[in-house]
């Protein structure tokens, strides 16, 4: 895996940060290599906020090394559009090229939201500021795009389209992606590598081969599913997962 | 172009997580004609008085030297109009307001900026603007008189300071107030300082610095009337004493409703601007 992967866009060592007396990363190790597609998963509370925003620069008070290399960009989970700016000039801030609106224009053109770029951001659905979101981080051409559960707050059916279109985007751009999840099935159509963030650290690692776009029904899927929902505490391994047949779409 | 869009998302925005009415979308609270056809109901009592008024004033009930009648007081409107005497109040008021105004608020803006961007700033101007403010300033009037005479310079100095006040309590919560998520996601897009400002923190303030406005105009009307009725040899203050001494209820009256008008009027201009200024909430308020 590393030499198919050799250029790192980031390298965490020994990454410590405390609140108070609360160790929320203790000692963590992560390298993200360019162009990969990474899911970290979580408990709610593990830390994985923590540790996406320590990667973005946002937390001064973390100790340990960090080093991230090329730019960076983010998409919350809350879209954080501003709301006094257009849907256009929302991912036209920030850029210091002079073509800043044609490039704003171009990258709405590509989360297919053309249509709303003169729009006040809260006039948008939770789907389109999302996806404005989206553009706003993919206008920097970033090699680091880290999104922190940018579509848990998103119905089923719009969670899918957006599913759809950041993998083609990240076909298209490909830059590293970072995505914290809580949803196992997310990270499983997605990703490359799957990590799982738990004590702290990164406790369970896995490469996920099966190619794109994925069924969830698919035999290495299934079986990592079950082994990511034991690492997560939910469901005991062997045993189907209470809440969701894993026969459900049996059907293909 | 975005506007059904828009206005479907102003009757969806505010509704409760409750279960979603069948069928077509409530339509929103557009005018009812009923209530538009009602509205006509809320003249009747002041024209009642209004009639009441005349009637006494005409039967000699109320005597001319307390309260001019209506009548009277629209006959001397038209007088003061045409012999130059009150548009040349107006305009001497107006003037006193439009300058106290202005230096009072970028003053009050300024030092809130400052005061709002750093706590050094805050430090250095907060603690004396909350002592400023406890000061009641309509008692300064006499140390005003002392220090710069009794022309312009203290009424426009009374109006000024009376501005700065609210708008510097607004703006300074307006900077303050500003989201901390949008300061962070500044931080991500890598805006610098100046930036962050423009984009940022200024356009977040500036609902609460119009509420500012508005009520810095507000007593910016009452500073004036304060200042001009202590000593004036012009304005519409001047035209209201001037008239006290020779009994004429009429033409206090018409100074009196010359304010309100003025202060309607300010209002009227400051809300319009809201309007522009924040219509990037209007699909959120369903204006
Ligand atoms: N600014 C903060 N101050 C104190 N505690 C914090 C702060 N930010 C996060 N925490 C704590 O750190 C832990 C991890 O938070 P977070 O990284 O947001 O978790 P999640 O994995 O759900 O994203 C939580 O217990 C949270 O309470
Ligand atoms: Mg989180």
């Amino acid at each position: 895996m590393e030499e198919r992967l050799p250029r790192r866009v980031a390298a965490v060592r020994g990454l410590t940060r405390r609140f108070g007396d609360r160790t929320v990363l203790d000692e963590l190790d992560l390298d993200v290599h360019a162009g990969e597609f990474i899911a970290l998963l979580g408990r709610s509370g593990s830390g994985k906020s923590t540790l996406l925003r320590a990667l973005a620069g946002l937390d001064r008070d973390v100790e340990g090394g960090l080093e991230v290399t090329g730019t960076v960009a983010v998409a919350f989970q809350e879209p954080r559009l501003v709301p006094w700016k257009r849907v256009e000039a929302n991912v036209a801030l920030g850029l210091a090229a002079p073509d800043a609106a044609a490039r704003a224009r171009r990258a709405l053109e590509e989360v297919e939201l053309t249509g709303r770029a003169g729009a006040w951001p809260l006039t948008l659905s939770g789907g389109e500021a999302q996806r404005a979101s989206l553009a706003r981080a993919l206008v920097r051409e970033p090699e680091l795009l880290l999104l922190d559960e940018p579509f848990s707050a998103l119905d089923a059916l719009t969670r899918i389209t957006v599913h759809r279109l950041v993998l083609r985007l990240w076909a298209a751009h490909r830059p590293a992606v970072l995505l914290v999840t809580h949803d196992v099935d997310e990270a499983l159509v997605l990703a490359d590598r799957v990590l799982v963030l738990d004590g702290g650290r990164i406790a369970h690692e896995a490469a996920i081969s099966a190619g794109r776009p994925r069924h969830r029904d698919h035999p290495e899927l299934v079986a990592l599913r079950a082994r990511l929902l034991t690492a997560l505490g939910v469901g005991p391994e062997g045993h189907p997962v209470p809440d969701r047949p894993l026969t459900a779409e049996a059907g293909r | 172009m975005s506007s059904p869009a828009l206005e479907v998302q102003a009757a969806r925005e505010p509704a409760p997580p409750g279960p979603p009415a069948p069928g077509r979308p409530p339509r929103p609270p557009a005018p009812r004609p009923s209530a538009r056809r009602k509205a006509w109901r809320r003249w009747i009592s002041p024209l009642v008085v209004v009639v009441l008024w005349q009637v006494a004033s005409a039967t000699g009930l109320l005597p001319e030297r307390l309260l001019a009648g209506p009548a009277t007081i629209a006959a001397t409107t038209v007088d003061l109009v045409t012999d130059g005497t009150l548009p040349t109040a107006i305009a001497v008021s107006l003037q006193r307001v439009a300058i106290g105004f202005v230096l009072g608020g970028l003053a009050g803006v300024l030092l809130a900026l400052v005061a709002g961007l750093s706590r050094a700033g805050e430090n250095a101007v907060d603690p004396l603007m909350q002592m400023l403010r406890a000061l009641p300033f309509f008692g300064l009037i006499p140390l005003f008189i002392l220090w710069f005479g009794i022309g312009e310079t203290p009424k426009v100095t009374l109006v000024a300071l009376a501005v700065s006040f609210p708008l510097y309590l607004n703006t300074f919560a307006g900077v303050r107030g500003v989201d901390g998520k949008l300061a962070e996601l500044a931080r991500t897009l890598e805006l610098g300082r100046a930036a962050l400002i423009r984009h940022i923190v200024l356009p977040g303030a500036l609902p609460q610095t119009l509420v500012g406005l508005r009520q810095s105009l507000g007593v910016a009307w009452l500073a004036l009337i304060v200042a001009e009725q202590v000593n004036a040899d012009a304005g519409l203050g001047y035209m209201i004493n001037d008239a006290r001494e020779f009994l004429r209820t009429d033409v206090i009256v018409v100074g009196l409703l010359v304010y309100s008008a003025l202060g309607l009027l300010t209002d009227a201009v400051v809300r319009l601007l809201e309007r522009r200024a924040l219509s990037w909430r209007s699909g959120f308020l369903g204006e």
